[in-house]
């Protein structure tokens, strides 16, 4: 630290740190975006590996037999889901009691805030039926958990199917020292919400729900199960959650595992693990696949069933059967052995999985980076900041004098504190109403357009953010008279730590999230100023906002799905993705609507507000 | 019928005394053979140190020695068994009560009747010490208890995981090889054995035995420092490895033993080579006095009476010295204060060496005027065999050494002298040896 307490040398580095700021927050800049880059190298990440001694190999016979009996009940199930045009409740009890569980079921009912376009539900009202098999020799201290969805149509009957055929041979068995539960849910994330919340005695989303009657031990891993076929081509699995909440690493790598051994073709992101890393394909397809898992995770939307598991601690990912048009298929008997398998081993769990990591990115199921490796892309980043902080801290410290007409040297009065102040607690404001007024004016905008409830919503929040342009700009004035030289370095020297401090711990609870808000944001936190070209800078400053950063994300990720859409679509899509995010709010609690609405968005705001400083 | 009976039982007897006829010839060498070991009775400390499902494979290792040795004729009063976990009873055994060390079911190593002494948490590192040096609360009962004296061959075999220098005990705590060495320096300290075998099966074995100065000690390892040691048996149906490498073929060596095998420590030396074990064994025997080629398994595994009936007389010629009673009346009233140094803490840290070499010498001593006195009561004359090897030659030289040292101490002579009779006296041996040469009078 002598560096920093000797003062010649304090001011030598820190004269030095001024003069070459603008290089180094370029260099800085390039550096993290090339580092992001780099991670889907092949040489520069990790292969996956089993940590949790417990799990070990994949050391287990697996010999479920039963897998044309599944489909048969599969198709049952269907029947009789046809029959009563929604879940089957009463068959289902039967059939799991017929199979020696404990069955259960819970009634739950829950309003949304505005009808959901896209699933068709406004008043939701369902039943989860879910049947407990007891460990036979051990006490009911821990639990697993299985589950299917009762999808409308003809979706994932098979995995109903496949749920109970595994249930009746479990059942055989007489090695299971946790509980397995065997969960069927009505309206996917909503059924599982109230099955969670009941379980844990908890209730966060103000739902209603009967208690559950029945329960396990604490439970410890989750496998959600999604099958319409009765055959599949490959297995993909699906580990982002809600908030970008990822399971354990383990959880993944006893899929891969399992996936080796059975020889069943298994996917992250629908995109196979490729060998030929040194290749230009090679290496964008790892690219596409981590981006696609970036883009996903920085969604902070629960991306299967499983993901209000990871909530409560609990381990979970959901396995999708996936029929394309490869010649190799896999029976619904090799699936059941897989699933087998992977519970055998989760049964021999002496604690949560803990072994591996919790933080990481896939540039494919093989591979792997974990947060060491991917925060310093963040670092980087985030260091340009602290640089302008720093660069406006010293030019604060010491303002030039100005010599007026007279000889007499003026000091330049230091803004007062209502001129900050007031533009901090205007954006704020306006952030407050981007956040509250999109669904509590829904019955306004209705009759006053000719709109439905959730393009109301959508369309007024997309108007709240606009008029946030024109409103807040100059507000200091209202207040504090002319802005000054000094106003607005003030202000945008608390902006940039305010920005700094967002994304620091945005990045640390979503990484993806934090990356690409700062790989957005922070570019304009840099260069903005009242002196640049304000047209251009405008222009470049509506284009890097929060806004349109996700319609870009939108097109970007369809891209990367190798489903492009048009701008038509697009612009749908997003208007969707809109309402499903602020849906996600207020159903699972998704905290990425109110992280935009009431921060981001002001602190963009606030930027906004210098670059038209008068 | 009756008839035909009685003339088999004829040719029987005959035939056997035919065979005891030839073999009459060499009673007396059997005879010298018959004291090689100081040993009276036998002990065994099995330890596995590890818990949890995934860790079968060290249950199943303790539990075949465990077996071996039982069979070998160590009873369950004579062996501590400390397993921390129940492998037989986990909720995750898909064969209830059993405990498997081949993948093929051959071999069900928990048996019938497994008597575990010490269980689950009370494996600690603290309990397997205080079993070692007999430092145990007055309430514990002797089935747990290491109730060996200065005559006993104790086996102490160890499983779990290590590292270099220590052994994992349940994931909580590690004794380190210099505890385990001061805790069999207290063991001779304190006269709890006369031979010991230490085997243990971890990875890196042999660092837990390199720091071992206590004499009579005999080592195996199943692996050198830096080398895991490997599993072995991987069972798909139970879901886990069944056994170690190394015990796996231990077990398998030692179910060719039985009580009358003549198998010696040089073959145990060579169970499990790198080929099988991956990992490369290792032994150490330079603290042992015995040439490990003339030492019996069953001297550790097994607890084998030293009974030979004969008919034949044999000539004890030279009887049993008497003391004299004087000194033997002093030295009882002088016994309390011979213990006094009974552990000099300070001899141990500052003159292992010398003191390690002077304990070694009193007591070969000890035993050699047991063995001596037994020998010349035996034969006139040493067997010339004997007199051939290595440790029949050192026991000569300690013999004069001894000698010399009459003149120097006549007191600690004499006090040695009175405990050798009362252990000779209290030995078995001696006192079968004895009643046998009662009876064909």
């Amino acid at each position: 630290m002598g560096l920093l307490s000797d003062p010649n040398r304090r001011r030598a580095l820190i004269g030095m740190l001024t003069r070459l700021n603008a290089p180094i927050c370029m260099i800085c800049y390039m550096a993290g975006v090339a580092w992001f880059m780099g991670l889907a190298f092949e040489p520069f990440t990790l292969r996956t590996y089993m940590s949790e001694n417990a799990m070990g190999s994949t050391m287990v016979e697996e010999r479920f037999p039963a897998g044309e009996r599944a489909l048969a009940t599969g198709r049952e199930f269907a029947a009789h889901k046809k029959k009563t045009g929604g879940m089957p409740v009463d068959w289902l009890v039967r059939t799991m009691q017929a199979r020696g569980l404990e069955v259960y079921t819970q009634r739950f009912s829950r309003k949304l805030p505005f009808p959901d376009e896209d699933k068709e539900r406004y008043m939701v009202k369902g039943t989860n039926v879910y049947g407990i098999l007891r460990a036979p020799r051990a006490p009911r201290t821990e639990a697993l958990v299985l589950s299917a969805p009762c999808s409308p149509g003809n979706e994932n009957n098979q995995a109903v199917g496949l749920l109970l055929g595994l249930a009746q041979y479990f059942r055989s068995q007489i090695y299971w020292a946790k509980d397995i539960i065997f969960l069927v849910n009505e309206h996917d994330l909503i059924g599982m919400q109230a099955w969670l919340e009941g379980y844990h005695h908890t209730n966060t989303t103000g739902m209603d729900w009967s208690p559950l009657q029945g329960r396990g031990g604490s439970i410890q891993a989750a496998l959600s199960l999604e099958l319409s076929s009765d055959v599949v081509t490959s297995l993909d699995l699906v580990l982002e959650g809600l908030n970008g909440q990822l399971p354990n690493l383990d959880l993944a790598n006893l899929f891969y595992a399992f996936c080796q051994k059975i020889g069943v073709l298994c996917t992250t992101q629908g995109k196979l693990p490729r060998n030929d890393w040194d290749t230009t394909s090679g290496y964008s397809h790892a690219v596409q696949t981590m981006m696609l898992m970036v883009l996903k995770q920085a969604s902070s939307r629960p991306w299967g069933d499983h993901g209000l598991f990871l909530r409560y601690h609990i381990e979970a990912a959901s396995i999708k059967g996936v029929n394309s048009f490869r010649q190799y298929k896999t029976d619904a008997t090799t699936v059941g052995r897989l699933l087998e398998g992977m519970y055998r081993k989760l049964n021999n769990l002496l604690e949560r999985l803990h072994q591996s990591y919790f933080f990481y990115l896939m540039p494919s199921l093989t591979r792997f980076v974990s947060i060491g490796y991917y925060m310093p892309a963040f670092g980087l980043l985030a260091l340009i900041l602290l640089l302008r902080a720093l660069d406006l801290w010293v030019q604060l410290s010491s303002p030039p004098t100005r010599t007026t007409e007279d000889g007499v040297e003026v000091v330049p009065a230091s803004p007062g504190v209502l001129s900050i102040l007031t533009p901090l607690v205007i954006s704020h404001l306006t952030g407050v109403a981007l956040y509250t007024l999109p669904v509590l004016s829904q019955e306004l905008a209705v009759e006053h357009f000719p709109v439905s409830e959730t393009e109301a919503v959508v369309l007024t929040a997309i108007a709240i953010y606009t008029a946030g342009l024109a409103l807040p700009h100059n507000t200091h004035r209202l207040l504090a008279g002319e802005g000054t030289e000094q106003g607005w370095k003030v202000l945008k020297l608390v902006a940039v730590l305010y920005l700094a401090v967002l994304l620091g711990c945005t990045a640390l609870i979503n990484f993806s999230l934090g990356f690409i808000l700062a790989l957005t944001l922070v570019p304009l936190a840099a260069f903005i100023t009242p002196h640049v070209p304000k047209t251009l800078s405008a222009v470049v400053m509506v284009i890097l906002s929060p806004g349109l950063t996700l319609l870009f994300a939108v097109f970007f990720f369809q891209e990367l799905q190798e489903t492009p859409v048009t701008l038509q679509e697009g612009w749908m899509l997003y208007l969707s993705v809109i309402s499903q995010g602020i849906l996600d709010h207020a159903l699972y609690g998704s905290l990425l609507y109110p992280l935009a609405a009431l921060l981001v968005y002001p602190c963009w705001l606030l930027f906004w507000n210098i670059l038209f400083w008068k | 019928m009756a008839r035909h009976c009685t003339v088999k039982i004829f040719v029987l007897l005959s035939l056997f005394n035919l065979s005891f006829l030839v073999s009459t010839n060499n009673i007396e060498d059997k005879a010298g053979q018959f004291f090689n070991s100081g040993h009276t009775n036998n002990w065994a400390v099995l330890v596995c140190t590890s818990r949890f499902w995934f860790n079968y494979r060290h249950v199943a290792n303790t539990l075949s020695v465990y077996r071996s040795v039982k069979r070998l004729g160590i009873p369950d009063s004579r062996i501590v068994l400390m397993l921390a976990d129940d492998m037989a009873c986990n909720h995750r055994n898909p064969k209830p009560a059993t405990v498997f060390s081949h993948k093929n079911m051959e071999l069900n190593v928990y048996g019938d009747d497994v008597e575990v002494d010490y269980r689950g948490y009370e494996v600690t590192v603290e309990n397997f010490l205080r079993v070692l040096t007999g430092r145990l609360p007055a309430s514990t009962p002797r089935s747990k208890r290491l109730l060996s004296d200065d005559r006993s061959n104790i086996l102490i075999y160890l499983t779990g995981h290590g590292g270099n220098g220590f052994l994992k005990f349940q994931d909580s705590e590690e004794i380190s090889n210099v505890e385990l060495a001061d805790a069999f320096e207290q063991m001779w300290q304190k006269r709890r054995y006369n031979e010991l075998l230490f085997i243990i099966d971890t990875c890196q074995g042999a660092s837990m035995y390199e720091r071992f100065y206590s004499p009579n000690l005999m080592a195996l390892a199943s692996s050198q420092v830096g080398e895991d040691s490997l599993s072995h048996q991987p069972d798909l149906a139970i879901g886990v490895h069944l056994m170690d490498r190394y015990t796996f073929y231990l077990l398998e060596f030692l179910e060719d033993i039985h009580p009358s095998s003549t198998t010696n420590m040089n073959q145990l030396f060579k169970v499990c080579p790198k080929s099988q074990c991956v990992s490369t064994p290792g032994h150490r025997t330079d603290l042992f006095l015995r040439d490990p080629g003339r030492v019996l398994i069953t001297d550790f595994f097994g607890s084998v009476r030293k009974v030979e009936i004969t008919m034949e007389t044999i000539n004890l010629s030279s009887p049993m010295e008497p003391l004299p009673e004087r000194i033997l009346s002093e030295d009882r009233q002088r016994e309390t204060q011979y213990y006094v140094d009974q552990l000099p803490v300070s001899g141990i840290i500052h003159q292992v060496n010398t003191r390690t070499h002077a304990r070694t010498r009193t007591h070969a001593r000890t035993r050699t005027h047991a063995r001596t006195r037994t020998r010349t009561r035996t034969h006139t004359h040493p067997p010339p065999h004997c007199s051939g090897t290595r440790s029949y030659y050192k026991v000569h030289q300690l013999r004069h050494s001894a000698d010399s040292d009459l003149h120097t101490s006549p007191l600690s002579f004499s006090l040695e002298k009175f405990f050798h009779l009362r252990t000779f006296l209290k030995s078995p041996t001696l006192a079968l040896v004895l009643k046998q040469q009662k009876e064909p009078h």
